[in-house]
C-alpha cells in the first residue's frame, strides 16, 4: 500500500528563528495526511516547532554524474572563503 | 457514611476515565507492527501512548481516593473484567482498519467534548489531566476524521468497509450518553460532566462526517449498555488475557 502513495520530503524548524531543515520522507496519500503522517514519524520527541512537507517529484537534484562540471571548478578557489579575518573570541557562531 | 458513598462515586468516575483510556489504548497498540504501512503504525503507536498516559493518571488518582494502597499499574494489571468500568465501544475488536477508524472517531469525538468540559472540574487533577490531554484528543479527533472522510470517499472497497465499520459500531454510541447515578452525582457535584448537555453537538459533529465522507448515517438500534456497571462483553476478557498476563505470572517483573 505504502509503495502506491507517493513520497514526501519532511522539513522540520527545531526552534524559532533557525531554518526548516530536511529530515527524511514518509508517504501519504495526500499533502494532510503527509503533514501528519510527518508529525507522528519525525516530531515524538519534541524535535520541532514547524513542519513542511514537500512533494518528493517536485524537488529538482543535480544529476551525480555531473559532479565534476557541478562542483569541482569551486575546489581550488580559496580566496572565496572568508578564512582570512581574524574573528574576535567573544563571536562563537561562525 | 455520606463521605464513603461521595468516595465511592469518585472512586467510579475515575475508573471510568482511566479505563476508557487504557482499553483503548491497548486496543490501538494491537496495530503496533500489523499495519498497512510504518507512518500509520507510528499514528496509532502514538494514539495509544497518548491513552495510556492519561490511563495512568485517572488510575492513579483512583487508587488515591480509594486509600487501599492500590496504584495504577495495581488497578490496570491486577483487577478483573467484572470491576472494569469501561464504555464497550472501547473495548470492541479493532476489525478492519476501517472499524478502527470508526471506533476511534466516535470515542475521540466523544472524549475531546467530555475533556473541554472537565477542564472545568473542581476536581484540580482532573481538570488538569483534561486540560493536557485535550490537546492530544483533538489531534486523535482530527487524523480518524481525516481517514473516515478519505476511506468514505475513496474507493468502492473501502467506502463500503467504512460504512460497515459504522454500522457495527452504532450501537455502542448510547451508552456514551447514559447518566447513571454515579454521573449524575459527580455533575452535580461540579467535578464530572454533565454528557447530556453535549449530546446534541457530538451528534451534528459524527453526522457532518458522515455525510461529508459520503457514508449514510446509521438508523438507531437498541442501545447495548452495562460496561459501566462492569457488563462487558467477551472481547475485554481476552485484551485483558494478554495485558495483564506478564505482571500476573512474574509479579516482581521491573522494565
Amino acid at each position: 500500500m505504502s509503495k502506491d502513495w507517493p513520497l514526501w520530503e519532511v522539513f522540520v524548524r527545531s526552534k524559532g528563528g533557525l531554518s526548516h531543515r530536511h529530515v527524511g520522507s514518509v508517504h501519504a496519500p495526500d499533502a494532510e495526511i503527509a503533514l501528519r503522517h510527518a508529525r507522528d514519524t519525525y516530531t515524538r520527541r519534541m524535535e520541532g516547532v514547524s513542519l513542511w512537507v514537500v512533494p518528493s517529484a517536485s524537488i529538482i537534484a543535480s544529476d551525480p554524474s555531473d559532479d565534476g562540471a557541478m562542483f569541482e571548478p569551486a575546489e581550488d578557489k580559496i580566496y572565496r572563503h572568508p578564512t582570512f579575518y581574524n574573528i574576535p573570541d567573544d563571536v562563537k557562531h561562525i | 457514611m455520606a463521605t464513603v458513598t461521595q468516595d465511592q462515586a469518585l472512586f467510579d468516575y475515575l475508573l471510568r476515565l482511566g479505563d476508557d483510556a487504557l482499553v483503548l489504548g491497548q486496543r490501538q497498540s494491537e496495530w503496533t507492527g500489523a499495519c498497512p504501512t510504518v507512518e500509520v503504525d507510528l499514528s496509532l503507536a502514538n494514539m495509544a501512548l497518548d491513552l495510556i498516559g492519561q490511563a495512568t493518571h485517572f488510575l492513579d488518582a483512583a487508587g488515591n481516593v480509594e486509600g487501599q494502597g492500590r496504584d495504577g499499574d495495581r488497578l490496570a494489571f491486577h483487577r478483573d473484567v467484572l470491576d472494569y468500568r469501561n464504555c464497550l465501544l472501547v473495548e470492541q475488536p479493532n476489525g478492519d482498519f476501517a472499524r478502527t477508524m470508526a471506533r476511534q472517531f466516535l470515542f475521540s469525538t466523544w472524549q475531546k467534548m467530555l475533556f473541554d468540559a472537565l477542564t472545568a472540574s473542581k476536581d484540580e487533577l482532573i481538570a488538569a489531566v483534561a486540560a493536557k490531554a485535550v490537546k492530544e484528543v483533538t489531534y486523535h479527533q482530527e487524523l480518524a476524521q481525516e481517514w473516515v472522510i478519505r476511506l468514505g470517499d475513496g474507493t468502492d472497497e473501502s467506502h463500503k468497509r467504512m460504512q460497515h465499520g459504522f454500522d457495527w459500531l452504532w450501537r455502542f454510541v448510547p451508552e456514551l450518553f447514559e447518566m447513571d447515578a454515579v454521573a449524575t452525582a459527580m455533575a452535580e457535584r461540579g467535578i464530572g460532566a454533565d454528557v447530556a448537555a453535549f449530546r446534541d453537538a457530538y451528534d451534528r459533529a459524527v453526522r457532518a462526517v458522515i455525510e461529508e465522507a459520503t457514508l449514510t448515517v446509521p438508523q438507531d438500534q437498541r442501545p447495548i449498555l452495562g460496561g459501566r456497571r462492569g457488563h462487558h462483553g467477551e472481547h475485554l476478557g481476552h485484551l485483558l488475557a494478554t495485558m495483564q498476563f506478564l505482571p500476573r505470572a512474574y509479579p516482581d517483573a521491573t522494565w
